[in-house]
């Protein structure tokens, strides 16, 4: 671990924790950043000041930081008004703190005045030894030390999604989505004001945290281009870089210069740059999300051939369009022997084409037969999988409707949904058996996600793509970022 | 403030590196212009060359498709006598006429955040209105630049086209390199435009340059 990287340990590994400013107002930011860090589980020494020592969430409180322990607490996470904070700092560091998160409004994004004093800010924690993050930023999330030391909701599941955030929002989006999908998060924090430590700062660390393994960024304005530009190209060899820029139009621009106080590039040369630098763009917020989620938990396709499978016609056309349309990837021609192959499981209704369509002719065991055939042949690199959840669907119905449990409905229902059960963990397996992306789509992740399919594909790690336009999309980012590596002789596992 | 260096010096800048450039000659007489177009082969182009020349096409400095010696040499006393004080002429252009149904715009920008870059884009009199560009930041590798063409959203432009073949992707790739390369080797370039490269039974050729360079 580089020096850099060690200074960051503090701030997502912490040994102890002061909340500055705790409240006993359960609507301030210093009541709901204590009551986020006891009730995520962190299990580090947990402290928090108060001026009149009230006892907040029944833990009792320190009237000022020169009550703390020496050494007990690395990190303090700053709820207090800027003018207080000099004193704080010095006074912290005094006693072994090394990183601070600030929360604290009024520096560089409310004028000149502002700034100045952010300027001494810096200045004050570079003198102090002190890992500066914000100031006017939302919070740190660390999963591995259960740690939700923010100012607002949610706390996300584990997982190995790295998130930071020039705008402290996101950083509550991204966990949102990790809520919904259940591909969790590593660390995420947002920068705030980035007055000592960037986003790409933040991506520095995740390349090198072995709790991290792709990162995922919101960004407006580029302070300085070139650095930018090679920290950038320096991660995403590393890892998978998905980025989101806001400010790509000339109306987010100028929403852009006025929320963070940045210059807006033109947006064609920032998407070169991010093509040169291996670095994953995003359009949208779910874009972005479900493009990490699949670098998270799915391998890196050889190549662009994609297999629809489906059970049904009507969704596998429009996926052979998605894929079609995509610039990058292609519908791969059905080989001959695969087709022979599948003809073997299935009656000849079978659409002996790609899409695969089963068209309704698979028994107890053809999906994860025909799935493993056509994710073991050479001359098939992905597998867009369609139509999961389907009969479990149907089971909720007969187990929520009045006839249940009789007229052999309950057999039918457990059959339905160890079947759809099965499905799911078969097109994990398989992926991870043969090395090769498989993505399984269907809107019931979203209408019922406690569907034995979508269910299954959750309990698996991997997302379950509420669209197969959404899978495509995935999945043409994971093929871009693993032509970018081949062509650069750099290994794709 | 930057200043901009005429066709001729634009062109002597870059040619060093790679780029497909027109075959041209530079005179100050129209005796000479005629001479030199025999030499290069009908049709030609002349136009007016100086350091400091704007709108050229706007103020009829340019005159394509002229078959005969007296053409050339008409033309050229036209132009010459055209100039003013100010555009500091040296002289009068001349330059076989290329020909090609596609034309394609190259060239190296500075970009206020990220410094200078490389672009190569879809070119002609419907440039702006397509807007199709691809953006590398400098220096790139032959790698980089080949994947630039390869991002630009008309491909079909690209391929065989009214009954041309396709766009030679190497030359176009080297040409951009070469741009990288040049903005290297001269780091007063601020900016250079080739535009338009005309692609020539598939094969790009600028037959116009115009590079900045800070004074």
């Amino acid at each position: 671990m580089t020096v850099d990287a060690k200074r960051f340990e503090a701030l997502f590994n912490p040994k102890g924790v002061v909340i500055a400013g705790a409240s006993t107002h359960p609507g301030k930011f210093g009541f709901v950043s204590l009551h986020n860090l006891l009730s995520a589980g962190y299990a580090g020494n947990v402290f928090a000041t108060n001026l009149e020592g009230s006892p907040v969430l029944g833990i009792p409180t320190l009237r000022s930081i020169e009550d703390l322990p020496e050494n007990q607490a690395d990190l303090i996470f700053v709820c207090t008004p800027k003018s207080a904070n000099p004193d704080l700092l010095r006074s912290a560091a005094a006693k072994g703190i090394t990183a601070a998160f600030l929360t604290s409004a009024g520096y560089g994004e409310a004028g000149p005045e502002g700034r100045r004093d952010e300027d001494e800010l810096i200045d004050l924690c570079d003198e102090l030894g002190i890992l500066l993050v914000g100031p006017n930023g939302q919070g740190v999330v660390s999963t591995p030390a259960s740690m939700c030391a923010q100012i607002v909701a949610p706390y996300p599941p584990i997982g190995s999604i790295g998130v930071a955030s020039q705008s402290g929002n996101f950083i509550s989006s991204f966990m949102n989505w990790a809520c919904a999908t259940g591909v969790g998060i590593s660390r995420a924090v947002s920068a705030g004001n980035a007055a000592a430590t960037s986003v790409v700062d933040f991506l520095h660390y995740y390349a090198e945290d072995p709790a991290t393994s792709v990162g995922l960024a919101y960004i407006e304005g580029i302070a300085d281009g070139p650095s930018v530009a090679d920290g950038l190209t320096e991660v995403a060899r590393h890892m998978p870089v998905v980025l989101v820029k806001g400010g790509s139009t000339s109306g987010g621009a100028r929403a852009a210069a006025s929320h963070t106080g940045s210059l807006a590039t033109d947006d064609a040369t920032f998407d070169g740059i991010c093509r040169q630098a291996g670095v994953t763009r995003a359009a949208t917020i779910e874009e972005a999300f479900e493009a990490a989620a699949t670098f998270a938990t799915q391998p890196l396709p050889k190549g662009n051939r994609v297999i629809v499978m489906t059970t049904a016609g009507g969704w596998g056309v429009v996926t052979a369009d998605a894929i079609t349309r995509h610039p990058d990837l292609e519908l791969a021609v059905l080989p001959d022997d695969l087709l022979a192959a599948i003809d073997e499981k299935l009656p000849p209704r079978w659409s002996r084409n790609n899409p695969v369509d089963l068209a309704g002719g698979e028994t107890r065991d053809t999906i994860p037969e025909v799935m493993q055939l056509i994710a073991e042949h050479d001359d098939v690199d992905a597998i867009v999988y369609l139509g999961l959840g389907i009969q479990s669907n149907q089971a909720r119905m007969l187990r929520d409707g009045r006839f249940y449990p009789d007229h052999g409905i309950e057999r039918i229902v457990e059959y339905h949904e160890r079947q759809d059960g099965r499905f799911a963990q078969a097109a994990h397996d398989i992926s991870v058996a043969t090395g090769k992306p498989i993505l399984t789509a269907t809107e019931l992740a979203v209408a019922f996600p406690d569907n034995a399919g979508p269910a299954t594909v959750r309990d698996t790690g991997r997302l379950c793509y509420p669209s197969a336009d959404r899978a495509v999309v995935a999945l043409g980012h994971l093929w871009r970022r693993s032509r970018y590596r081949q062509r650069r002789g750099l290994p794709i596992t | 403030m930057p200043t901009t260096l005429s066709e001729r010096d634009s062109k002597a800048l870059l040619a060093p590196y790679g780029i497909p450039l027109a075959a041209e000659r530079l005179v100050t007489s129209p005796d000479a212009a005629a001479v030199a177009a025999t030499e290069l082969g009908y049709p030609v182009a002349v136009k007016l060359c100086g350091d400091n020349i704007a709108h050229k096409t706007e103020r009829g400095l340019v005159r394509l498709g002229l078959s005969d010696p007296d053409a050339v040499a008409a033309a050229s006393a036209a132009l010459l006598d055209a100039a003013r004080p100010e555009d500091r002429a040296t002289g009068v252009l001349v330059a076989p006429m290329v020909s090609g149904n596609r034309e394609l715009i190259a060239g190296i920008a500075t970009d206020p955040q990220f410094g200078r870059t490389v672009l190569v884009g879809i070119g002609g009199i419907l440039t702006e209105a397509i807007a199709d560009a691809s953006i590398r930041r400098i220096p790139i590798t032959l790698l980089d630049a080949e994947e630039m063409i390869d991002d630009l959203a008309t491909q079909s432009l690209l391929g065989p086209f009214r009954g041309e073949p396709p766009v030679d992707r190497q030359v176009l790739a080297r040409a951009l390199v070469g741009l990288s390369d040049a903005a290297e080797a001269h780091p007063e370039i601020v900016s250079a435009d080739l535009n338009p490269l005309i692609v020539s039974e598939g094969r790009p050729v600028a037959v116009d340059a115009l590079v900045e360079v800070t004074s």
